[in-house]
């Protein structure tokens, strides 16, 4: 037990996705201009990412590695992960259509999230259990939610500052985005 | 299409549309591999060559391709590709395979190459294709590498692993850590602005 809530803590803020690990910056900064927006990409993420990690794990213990084909998994993760996007924004438009409103325009992007996909690899590479997985795969997107919005509040406040016009915009970003990682590098000693 | 403007889709990926700069897309291993020149390095090879090889099938397939459906289509083929990149660098080039670990499978979400197929390849005929693919490649070449040379002469201290300051050299190792790979790509950004706006 206290493994696994090591593993979380590590995964949502030592190891944070985003800032750490460098996955899913296309849309941290694409998505990060309105708090809105920000908020319903990370919710889309964390949904999407917990049953990514899950069929992808189940995929590759039950399917690929008996049959020996470990090393097609790039091929395979990435149309699950697509056909699961596909699935999910289908299910959701009929069944829950007021959680689909929320999300919707961000679900078709997340099949091109480094994210979801890197946590997925990461799930296999590490060579975790089920319940390990099961950990992973949703403190990530944990991570990846609480960086975003962290992230979405501070740019909401340079629009408002004096930024100089070559730095404006990503480039102020992305020195942001280089400060907050400095802070969250900060909780490498807790572990 | 004549030879002018091929090569104009050539060279408009080195300097007009220069990927990671202009586009701003293909962020993720544009920070994570760029920890020294080698690694940044070989991971835009590995880039250009499924680049060049997706907008090739995508180009010849376009008039098969349904519009529907192109997205999978797309996908399938660059995971192909990058499959194919996986096994090569770990059959000859295992310690750069090592170095680089997962963003080589991550290449298939790079939105650099899906960004092109789409907006490109789908589009256009082979030959410009090839040549669109070539130019983004070694324009995301070249940002990585000059990136990754800031990083390492700076965070280590060396190029290509030789020590290139005296032993009194203090690495600012800021620029070798996560943090150092936003600030410094931002700063650059600035002055590919800069530059860009004169």
């Amino acid at each position: 037990m206290g493994d696994l809530i090591l593993l979380a803590i590590s995964a949502i803020l030592v190891n944070n996705i985003l800032l750490i690990q460098y996955l899913g910056n296309c849309p941290f900064l694409g998505t990060s201009k309105k708090m809105d927006t920000a908020v319903g990409m990370a919710m889309a993420v964390v949904f999407v990412l917990a049953m990514a990690g899950i069929v992808t794990w189940i995929v590759f213990y039950v399917v690929l590695k008996p049959l020996g084909l470990e090393y097609i998994r790039t091929l395979v993760f990435i149309v699950v992960i697509a056909a699961l996007v596909q699935f999910v924004e289908l299910f959701l438009k009929k069944s829950i259509p007021t959680l689909y409103a929320g999300l919707g325009i961000f679900l078709p992007l997340i099949t091109t999230n480094c994210a979801v996909f890197g946590v997925c690899i990461i799930n296999i590479d590490n060579e975790y259990g089920f319940i390990e997985m099961l950990v992973s795969s949703i403190a990530y997107p944990l991570g990846f939610g609480l960086a975003l919005v962290l992230f979405a509040g501070l740019r909401e406040r340079i629009i408002i500052g004096r930024v100089p016009t070559p730095m404006q915009d990503v480039a102020i970003a992305l020195v942001t985005a280089g400060f907050m990682s400095l802070s969250f590098l900060g909780f490498k000693g807790m572990i | 299409m004549s030879e002018v403007s091929l090569a104009q889709e050539f060279t408009k990926g080195l300097w007009k549309e220069i990927p990671p700069f202009r586009l701003v897309l293909g962020l993720c291993p544009t920070l994570a591999v760029t920890k020294a020149f080698e690694t940044g390095f070989g991971m835009g090879l590995a880039l250009t060559f499924v680049l060049v090889c997706s907008n090739v099938l995508v180009s010849a397939g376009r008039k098969m391709i349904p519009a529907k459906v192109r997205v999978p289509c797309f996908i399938i083929i660059i995971a192909t590709f990058v499959v194919i990149v996986e096994l090569m660098m770990q059959a000859y080039t295992y310690p750069l395979f090592l170095k680089l670990g997962i963003f080589i499978p991550l290449i298939v979400v790079n939105c650099i190459v899906l960004g092109r197929a789409e907006a490109f390849a789908y589009k256009n005929g082979i030959g410009a294709s090839i040549a669109d693919g070539l130019g983004m490649g070694i324009g995301f070449t070249i940002a990585l590498s000059v990136l990754g040379s800031i990083r390492e002469i700076f965070g280590a201290g060396t190029f290509l692993g030789k020590a290139i300051f005296g032993a009194s050299f203090q690495p600012f190792t800021f620029m070798v850590e996560a943090p150092g790979a936003f600030v410094c790509l931002g700063l650059m950004l600035g002055i590919m602005n800069l530059v860009g706006s004169e």
